[in-house]
């Protein structure tokens, strides 16, 4: 779809195909860059060159017809994903090591190597998970017209013949097929969960994090690879030249080597300044729509296609909720007068109902709480400390907790918490929100609500808390 | 040593730093796999619920069906509308009429980019896990993506008659025509010529514009 705007380039089938002779272009075989394309075949050269001699029937029919393909745009294209890419990337690993994979409780569980060193999720500032998911998410949607641009700019290369010359180029395609299929394995699996469809079947967390692995894999040698040409392509032409080139002065960039350049293009139809405004533009209206489920207040509207981006009212409850009653099963008797908080980890289990919890020391808190899908909504929480709820168990200073939920089944029905987690002022097990007792739906009769965790791991319909010694 | 370095990398094509980078690449994505289990990449039950299925239809999709999709479209959007019968008529088409193209292109473009995002809202797919984890129903967004898509067309449409109305003010001088007139007697260059007459009438207009 979204193709970035300059004339895409397909050949209908049946026309003749147009002279692809370089001759045509007079000013072509002057600009070929040194390196042109030797017909040198790494060994087994027998074997190359017979494949170059056996083309495809109907390959040599395609004409790419944008005048406006070329190392510079692709360089352009491609080093706005070196910028951005790296972020998404991090902010992805990074929210792994949040999930808190030394409790086991980050998914998926066994990822040999693969993650950063694992590190205490700090919980300052309340922020923190806000902008890590803001970012990954929001920027890796505002990437898709980019990726989808630079894949544009490039695709002459995969109808190219001969595919390789060399076990040296076999073996980069294949790791191009990581790189490509990589991206959008991310951008599809990712789209998808955040709209909370799971057409695809398999465990999203497992097939996101190994798939991002295996597209970081191929990214990194692809920058090893490519940033010396990039960096002699962007230096090929000045930005400031192509923002003041107007259409009618619009030219191909001279013939390169790798063949991104058209041969025998049509005459443009949109100027390169025009293309970058495309792209750019699309990148502006996918940033539109989706900031306001991360930024929250009046932003929130913009958010028209996403499922954050909805009013649930004007009440003290009225916010996003992740997960309803219903679907946890949660009975609503059970949270009645006879629910209540188990405290583990003392000498004896302590039993609270709701009265005694209400009679202890409450604090108001102003907290987001953000999701690993990249959308957060801040309110005005009041509850217990949850390091007064490790005293009153008798384990004022725990190593770590168990928070289990009135919620049987589901992946997300209890969680751990670490030291700091339990120990910041600021964590609580809330009891109200915005004035009101906890709707059903935010996980009545209490939850927990701790500065920069994960949204699951801010567990619902509270049952038990084991504050544990390590 | 060094001879024998520059025949190894003869035969292989490439520089020894090729070679290092790409193998490294290709040994951390096997790890990846490994560290996953080759099973997991398929699904018994069900074939296209795979992983590896997924991964490879995302390629396909994009570069076998998207890509010549979207490129066949724009070839339909910029066939010339003068064929051979219409030449005579080419008077009831003056050159000076400012090119439709890219306000077709452009509000198109961001529908499907839209279209292509958020298609599991639009057309409720997923309807009961999203019910599970937000109360709501998918029902607003294909409303709202149809009123975007009306919104992007209609304001590309108000900027080409802004943008026509700026041209009948300013008539075009005779250069632009007499050049397209001029492409196109030459064959080879007819299917260029509204293009041509596009590129040369667009540039006085950027300056007055």
């Amino acid at each position: 779809m979204m193709s970035p705007g300059t004339p895409p380039c397909g050949t209908p089938p049946g026309k003749p195909p147009a002279a692809t002779s370089a001759a045509t272009d007079p000013a072509s075989e002057a600009d070929l860059p040194a390196e042109a394309p030797t017909a040198r075949y790494g060994f087994p050269a027998v074997l190359w060159r017979a494949l170059d001699n056996h083309p495809p029937p109907g390959l040599s029919r395609i004409r790419w017809r944008s005048p406006l393909r070329g190392p510079w745009l692709t360089s352009v294209f491609g080093a706005t994903l070196l910028v951005v890419l790296p972020i998404v990337i991090v902010t992805g690993l990074l929210s792994y090591t949040a999930y808190g994979p030394q409790f086991g409780q980050a998914i998926p569980v066994d990822v040999g190597w693969l993650k950063l060193p694992t590190f205490d999720w700090p919980t300052r500032p309340s922020w923190l998970y806000r902008l890590n998911q803001g970012l990954h998410v929001g920027l890796g949607l505002v990437v898709i017209p980019v990726v989808l641009a630079k894949l544009w700019s490039v695709l002459p290369r995969l109808f190219a013949w001969p595919p390789a010359r060399s076990v040296a180029q076999v073996l980069e395609r294949v790791t191009l097929l990581m790189l490509v299929g990589g991206i959008l394995f991310e951008i599809v699996t990712g789209v998808l969960n955040i709209q909370y469809d799971y057409i695809f079947g398999f465990s999203f967390y497992t097939a996101h994090y190994f798939g991002a692995w295996v597209f970081v894999a191929a990214f990194v040698s692809h920058i090893c690879l490519k940033l010396p040409k990039m960096w002699r392509s962007l230096r090929s032409r000045s930005m400031r030249s192509v923002l003041h080139t107007s259409l009618a002065d619009t030219v191909p960039e001279p013939l390169d080597a790798d063949g991104l350049v058209a041969p025998d293009p049509d005459a443009p139809t949109l100027s390169r300044r025009g293309a970058l405004a495309v792209v750019g533009g699309g990148a502006l209206l996918v940033a539109t729509l989706t900031a306001g489920q991360t930024l929250g207040g009046f932003t929130r509207r913009a958010a028209l296609l996403l499922p954050r981006g909805r009013s649930y009212g004007k009440g003290p409850n009225d916010f996003q909720i992740n997960r309803t009653a219903v679907a946890a099963g949660i009975d609503p008797a059970v949270t009645g007068s006879g629910w209540r908080l188990r405290l583990l980890g003392g000498s004896h289990p302590v039993l609270l109902d709701r009265a005694a919890l209400k009679a202890m020391a409450r604090h108001t808190v102003e907290l987001p709480i953000a999701c690993v899908e990249g959308w957060s909504t801040t309110q005005t929480w009041t509850g217990i400390r949850l390091a007064d709820l490790a005293a009153a168990a008798g384990r004022p200073n725990p190593g770590s907790a168990i928070v289990s939920s009135l919620e049987r089944f589901g992946a997300f029905n209890h969680a751990v918490l670490q030291t700091n987690q339990i120990l910041d002022p600021d964590s609580l097990l809330a009891l109200q929100v915005n004035g009101a007792d906890l709707s059903l739906d935010h996980g009545y009769p209490a939850r927990i609500i701790v500065p920069a965790l994960p949204g699951v791991h801010n567990t619902k319909w509270v049952s038990t808390i084991e504050f544990r010694e390590t | 040593m060094r001879a024998l370095a520059q025949l190894a990398a003869r035969l292989y094509g490439e520089r020894l730093f090729h070679l290092i980078v790409v193998l490294a690449a290709l040994a951390l994505g096997g790890y990846v796999i490994s560290v996953l289990g080759v099973r997991n990449l398929f699904n018994p039950n069900v074939w296209w619920q795979s992983i590896a299925v997924w991964f490879a239809v995302a390629v396909i999709g994009h570069d076998l069906m998207l890509f010549p999709l979207y490129a066949l479209a724009d070839r339909l959007l910029r066939r010339p509308r003068s064929s051979p019968d219409d030449a005579d008529g080419a008077p009831q088409h003056p050159p000076r009429r400012m090119p439709s193209t890219n306000y077709i292109r452009m509000p198109t473009l961001a529908a499907g980019l839209l279209l292509l995002m958020f298609l599991p809202g639009i057309i409720e797919q997923g309807a009961p896990t999203y019910q599970a984890a937000t109360g709501q129903t998918q029902a607003p967004y294909l409303a709202r993506w149809l009123l975007l898509t009306a919104a992007f067309y209609l304001a590309s449409a108000v900027c080409y008659a802004v943008r026509t109305l700026l041209r009948q003010r300013n008539p075009i001088t005779t250069p632009a025509t007499s050049r397209a007139t001029h492409l196109s007697d030459d064959p080879q260059a007819a299917d260029c010529a509204p293009n041509s007459a596009d590129t040369s009438t667009a540039s006085p207009d950027d300056r007055h514009g």
